[in-house]
């Protein structure tokens, strides 16, 4: 994967952190994830679509996920709630379209975000695409960006030509 | 001030509810996407709507460009993740009176509610 799809979302959750809850991010060194099951139980999702595809992950253990949620809304959550999982959702989505306002490209659209929740889930990333954990350490623990993203081939993009 | 907030996250609209009454605007109704929002518009009359991008059922720039054709006056001040030049520009170009990126402090967002609501009442 191009490395300059990486570097963005560095930036991006150091600036979504550190804007919204004051907390720093201490970036490790990315590797490639070779399996679909989730580093963390908690992922909140992002889709990318358009001139690029591909998925976005915020993925972090419970413990952490609660602690982070804490600061972001200033109320202490229960992990299963609807207000937990919407923070969560909302912190993949501002990471995810910060980064992508680094790509410079007026065609790749995010969806709205996903959270899933529980031990071994498993997300699955584009057919052809290698997924980039870029570990994260924060007072509050660690957390994990899984970045899956590759350009679109006419290939992917011929179902919607043909459908609009 | 009867404000609108249009968030698909109540994580966001409680933030921006939380700006809000710190600038002592109490009179605040909530929406989760577009069509919400404009169901409730008749009823409530915003004289201010924050406007989110990318929610479902109907996004923001779509509830812009139809509140507009109607109401060519009440300040919206669209606050999202969309940072793109193109993307502030589409949105102007739609009736938006400011831009928010998220993520914002309260006192950027203060500070830019403050300003919108100065220029569009001169």
């Amino acid at each position: 994967m191009d490395a300059s799809y990486i570097t963005p979302f560095m930036t991006s959750i150091q600036n979504v952190f550190s804007t919204m809850f004051q907390l720093p991010v201490d970036i490790g060194e990315p590797s490639i994830k070779t399996d679909n099951t989730a580093t963390h139980d908690v992922s909140g999702i992002i889709g990318v679509s358009g001139e690029m595809l591909g998925t976005i992950v915020l993925s972090m253990p419970k413990d952490a996920a609660l602690s982070i949620v804490t600061l972001f809304t200033g109320m202490e959550m229960e992990a299963d709630s609807e207000d937990f999982v919407d923070a969560v959702g909302e912190l993949v989505n501002m990471i995810s379209g910060n980064a992508k306002a680094e790509f410079q490209r007026k065609g790749v659209s995010i969806s709205c975000p996903s959270v899933v929740t529980g031990e071994n889930h498993r997300v699955s990333t584009p057919s052809g695409t290698a997924c980039v954990k870029i570990p994260c350490s924060t007072d509050c623990g660690e957390v994990v960006l899984e970045i899956a993203l590759r350009e679109a081939t006419a290939e992917d993009k011929e179902p919607q030509t043909r459908a609009a | 001030m009867r404000i609108l907030l249009i968030d698909d996250s109540k994580t966001m609209r409680n933030i921006q509810k939380s700006v809000l009454k710190q600038l002592g605007h109490t009179d605040i109704e909530e929406a989760c996407d577009g069509q919400d929002a404009l169901n409730k518009v008749p009823a409530f009359k915003p004289e201010l709507c924050l406007v989110d991008w990318n929610m479902p059922n109907m996004d923001g720039l779509t509830f812009v460009k139809t509140f507009r054709e109607t109401d060519k006056t009440t300040p919206l001040i669209m606050v999202t993740t969309e940072a793109e030049k193109s993307r502030v520009i589409e949105a102007i170009k739609a009736g938006v009176n400011n831009y928010v990126v998220k993520p914002f402090t309260p006192d950027l967002l203060s500070e830019r509610i403050t300003e919108t609501i100065a220029k569009c009442a001169a």
